[in-house]
């Protein structure tokens, strides 16, 4: 803990809240400066007020294609951590699987997922599944590789605890290496949420069919920049959320992470 | 209550194998408390793990209560060096992971770990985590999850080494109480001569590569013993004496031995 952290009620507010709203502020600012001083069009770079506008234009439409934006990326989310972490316990279980799959597992994702959106159409269709795969692919990996490291982070100290008490496996498993592992399956979650994001729009990309990748696709066409720049928004905004989702789960499950780390 | 008999254990190194452990017959009486003592790598945590069942000898056997010891049992509990806490759990439920481990009926144990924790001076601490906790009463609460067992032979690995050296001493005159109480049946490894002098009816002086018994040191002093002002000065200089006498040899001028 630093100092100023201890510091009493209305700096540290200042501090965690204030400072970064300010940051945000100025940024803005900057931009819409920047807009005016140098006279851009909206076609290059839309004002922040601009993008607002494009909303505004739209605000129902915008919504519907966010929320089916949204359900992509949190049903893949959810698919694709479960399936990671599913994973990394069957490998924390049997070496020999682990052995026999992990190379295969390391050369498929070192193949760039975007490449594969033309193909999942081909194999799933023109649908919401085929997008939901993708996220699920680039959700998986990272909490896989999270997951085996926290299996595998325990100390020398409590594996000789549970030996020396004849812990089973089981026991083991779910009294001490699952919630050891926590912390670092956050680390993957938080990665993972913000793949999630970036896999759903590839895959809207692709498959402009809803959502708000095809909105994108569509206001370019139409060369609608305060649009796409509206998209874009709502996107960032998205992830953010999804973001600071699993930070605050994290902070409820394992809220002695943050006291014994520092 | 613990027979040691020919033991030895044999490492695979880089550099071919290690002998950590030969030839060790010790013989450990009901509610003894045996220090073993020797400098760093002389195996007397190996020694210590093999009777815990939790590495097998090379040759040789222990016997515990009278039977050979293959694997960890209940009736034998381990302190280690350090606390090895579950930081996500209270000192209660830390305390009560052995029973839940071995299935035991939790109602009936719970009396148990508040007792314990009061024999310990943790009674106001029952529902902290380990990290609101010191370094000294963390190791307090792993001492109450091993008598949770109720032990007859308690196996302690330096439990106090990772302390300061005031909680060391505050510690040490706990478990002197604790094992007064009880009479468990104690082998304690340290490196420190104090703590052996003030805890041990015998010291197992252990000598390095091979780990060999080097010498068996009675410890005639009246308990309760203390590290202050005592009734026994001149018998625990002599005894401090001769322990350093033969863990250092040489590099300490001749020292009349006392026992």
């Amino acid at each position: 803990m630093t100092d100023k952290t201890t510091d009493a009620g209305p700096r540290r507010l200042w501090f965690n809240a204030g400072l970064p709203a300010l940051g945000v502020v100025l940024a803005l600012a900057l931009w819409w400066l920047v807009t005016i001083a140098f006279g851009i069009e909206p076609f290059w770079l839309p004002a922040p007020s601009d993008v607002v506008e494009a909303f505004l234009r739209l605000p129902g439409h915008l919504t519907e294609q966010a929320g089916m934006t949204l359900m992509t990326t949190a049903v893949g989310f959810a698919i694709g951590s479960i399936a990671g972490a599913a994973v990394a316990v069957l490998f924390a279980a049997s070496s020999t699987i682990e052995r026999m799959t992990m190379p295969l597992i390391a050369a498929i994702n070192a193949v760039p997922k975007a490449a594969l959106a033309p193909l999942l159409i081909v194999w799933i269709g023109l649908n919401t599944q085929a997008k939901i795969v993708m996220v699920v692919l680039l959700c998986f990996f990272p909490v896989l590789v999270s997951t085996m490291a926290g299996l595998t982070s325990v100390p020398n100290d409590l594996r000789e605890l549970s030996h020396s008490l004849s812990a089973s496996w089981w026991q083991t498993f779910v009294k001490v290496r699952i919630t050891w592992a926590l912390p670092q399956i956050f680390v993957g979650l938080k990665v993972a949420s913000s793949l999630a994001i970036i896999g759903a729009v590839i895959a809207e990309l692709t498959n402009p069919d809803r959502g708000l990748g095809a909105v994108i696709v569509s206001s370019s066409q139409s060369a609608d920049t305060p649009l796409a720049f509206a998209a874009l928004t709502l996107l960032a905004l998205m992830g953010a959320a999804l973001f600071y989702l699993v930070v605050a789960m994290e902070r409820i499950l394992v809220p002695w992470t943050r006291a014994i780390s520092s | 209550m613990i027979k040691i008999a020919g033991l030895s254990r044999t490492f695979q190194g880089k550099s071919g194998t290690v002998d950590a452990l030969h030839n060790i017959d010790l013989d450990v009486g009901n509610g003894e408390f045996l220090a073993v003592i020797g400098r760093s790598g002389c195996g007397k945590s190996t020694l210590l793990r093999i009777v815990a069942g939790l590495i097998p000898p090379s040759r040789g056997e222990v016997l515990v209560a009278g039977d050979p010891v293959t694997r960890p049992r209940r009736d034998v509990a381990m302190v280690f060096q350090r606390p090895a806490l579950l930081p996500w759990r209270s000192v209660r439920e830390n305390v009560m992971l052995p029973v839940e481990i071995f299935r035991w009926p939790r109602a009936k144990h719970r009396d148990h770990a508040q007792r314990l924790l009061e024999m310990t001076g943790l009674e106001g601490f029952a529902d902290r985590l380990p990290h609101e906790l010191s370094g000294g009463m963390q190791q307090r609460v792993s001492l109450c999850r091993a008598l949770i067992q109720r032990p007859k032979v308690l196996l302690m690995d330096e439990p106090f080494s990772a302390l300061d050296a005031l909680t060391r001493e505050e510690l040490a005159v706990e478990l002197q109480r604790i094992h007064i109480q009880l009479g468990t049946t104690v082998i304690f490894v340290t490196h420190s001569i104090q703590e052996a002098v003030l805890l041990a009816d015998r010291v197992a002086v252990l000598s390095a590569r091979p780990g060999r018994v080097r010498e068996l040191v009675d410890i005639d002093i009246p308990r309760p013993r203390s590290f202050g002002h005592n009734a026994h000065l001149e018998e625990v200089a002599a005894a401090s004496a001769e322990l350093h006498q033969l863990l250092l040899g040489e590099h300490l001028p001749e020292t009349p031995a006392a026992t």
